[in-house]
């Protein structure tokens, strides 16, 4: 299952920067396709995507609102939350998982073998949902100069994944843009190397701390169509669903919450009494097949 | 029998966000937003990228 989704993680990578002619044009793609939303996390402006980024979207559409209001257009984001809504509200958080280019990233760095692995705070979780509130809605919407333009808040001073796939390589396409560089672009580039110098000894650091796109699917984890769930007749407490977890959460204890990223490791790698299922409407589509051999022989033991 | 039958449905709260979310992307594709979004796409965000 982890080779499967590894597999699923990169050509979900490759579709939404599958744009290789960037060496010869030295710019970005602009074609008809990027008018698709890329689920995860990545930068429209990296030379080989073929898609947008919702949050990008999102804050350039409420930055320009007054613009657009003044101009006729009913430009609200409708339609980039519209999308990234029917996408939660079908799979939860489970792009993060399956889909997001910088999860990848972020899943790569931690396989290197450090001896120390970190867990974070789990305070720091709730600072993504301020990243949402307020880096991508309120200060993009409310913070503008005097012709009525805002500025977006999270893209310009903290996403770490632009800087990878779209500021570092751009300055090599583009040779005029490297007199630009100034703070906005050290920062920038801080913040990347925190982040993936983090990711080496902390599973999936931006996502559990700092991603707004993993904080909106993750309100949908209760609701959504396709979720995890738990048979609590089955599940005995032991507690291994949570040794395996990449986001630090013991299933048993938290079915739904937003943390989950569904990647199923402790359906099929923690679990041994087939206690969770991954289902849709209500049916279930997957469980472990493990289930009685484990559990008999759990029995046996116990015996 | 009926907390079985409540399990195996789809729930009113996840067909209601789909109704809100299904017509809030309705909304967009009726006041052309999607060719305001490929337009922002198309162009390399300065200030996106640490640069602008």
């Amino acid at each position: 299952m982890e080779a499967l989704r590894k597999l699923i993680q990169l050509i979900a990578t490759l579709l939404t920067n599958s744009y290789f002619l960037f060496p010869v044009t030295h710019n970005i793609y602009q074609g008809p396709a990027k008018v698709i939303c890329a689920p995860g996390l990545n930068c429209y402006s990296c030379p080989a995507s073929t898609t947008y980024c919702p949050i990008g979207a999102i804050q350039q559409l409420l930055l320009s609102v007054r613009f657009s209001l003044e101009t006729g257009s009913l430009f609200f984001s409708s339609y980039v939350v519209g999308t990234v809504g029917l996408i939660g509200t079908a799979t939860g958080r489970i792009t993060c998982g399956w889909l997001c280019p910088f999860g990848l990233v972020q899943e790569l760095l931690y396989k290197l073998p450090v001896k120390t692995k970190v867990e974070l705070p789990y305070l720091l979780r709730y600072v993504k949902y301020l990243m949402l509130v307020f880096f991508v809605v309120l200060m993009p919407l409310l913070l503008v100069n005097e012709w009525g333009m805002g500025l977006p808040w999270f893209c310009k001073y903290v996403c770490p994944a632009g800087t990878l796939e779209a500021g570092i390589p751009m300055i090599f396409l583009q040779p005029d843009l490297r007199a630009t560089i100034g703070f906005l672009f050290y920062n920038k580039l801080a913040w990347m190397i925190i982040f993936l110098l983090w990711s080496v000894v902390t599973s999936r650091p931006f996502c559990k701390t700092t991603c707004p796109l993993g904080a909106f699917y993750g309100l949908f984890n209760k609701v959504s169509l396709i979720k995890l769930e738990l048979n609590e007749t089955l599940c005995t407490k032991c507690g291994h669903c949570a040794d395996v977890c990449p986001m630090g959460i013991q299933f048993n204890e938290a079915v739904g919450s937003p943390e989950c990223i569904m990647c199923m490791r402790c359906m099929r790698e923690g679990c041994d009494f087939g206690a969770i299922t991954l289902t849709c409407g209500g049916m279930h589509l997957l469980a472990d097949n493990r289930r009685d051999r484990k559990k008999d022989k759990f029995i046996e033991q116990e015996l | 029998m009926k907390a079985q039958s409540k399990k195996s449905g789809i729930k009113l709260s996840t067909t209601l966000l789909f109704v809100f979310f299904l017509s809030l992307l309705l909304f967009g594709l009726n006041v052309k937003e999607p060719q305001r979004v490929m337009e922002q796409a198309w162009n390399i965000c300065l200030e996106c990228i640490g640069i602008g």
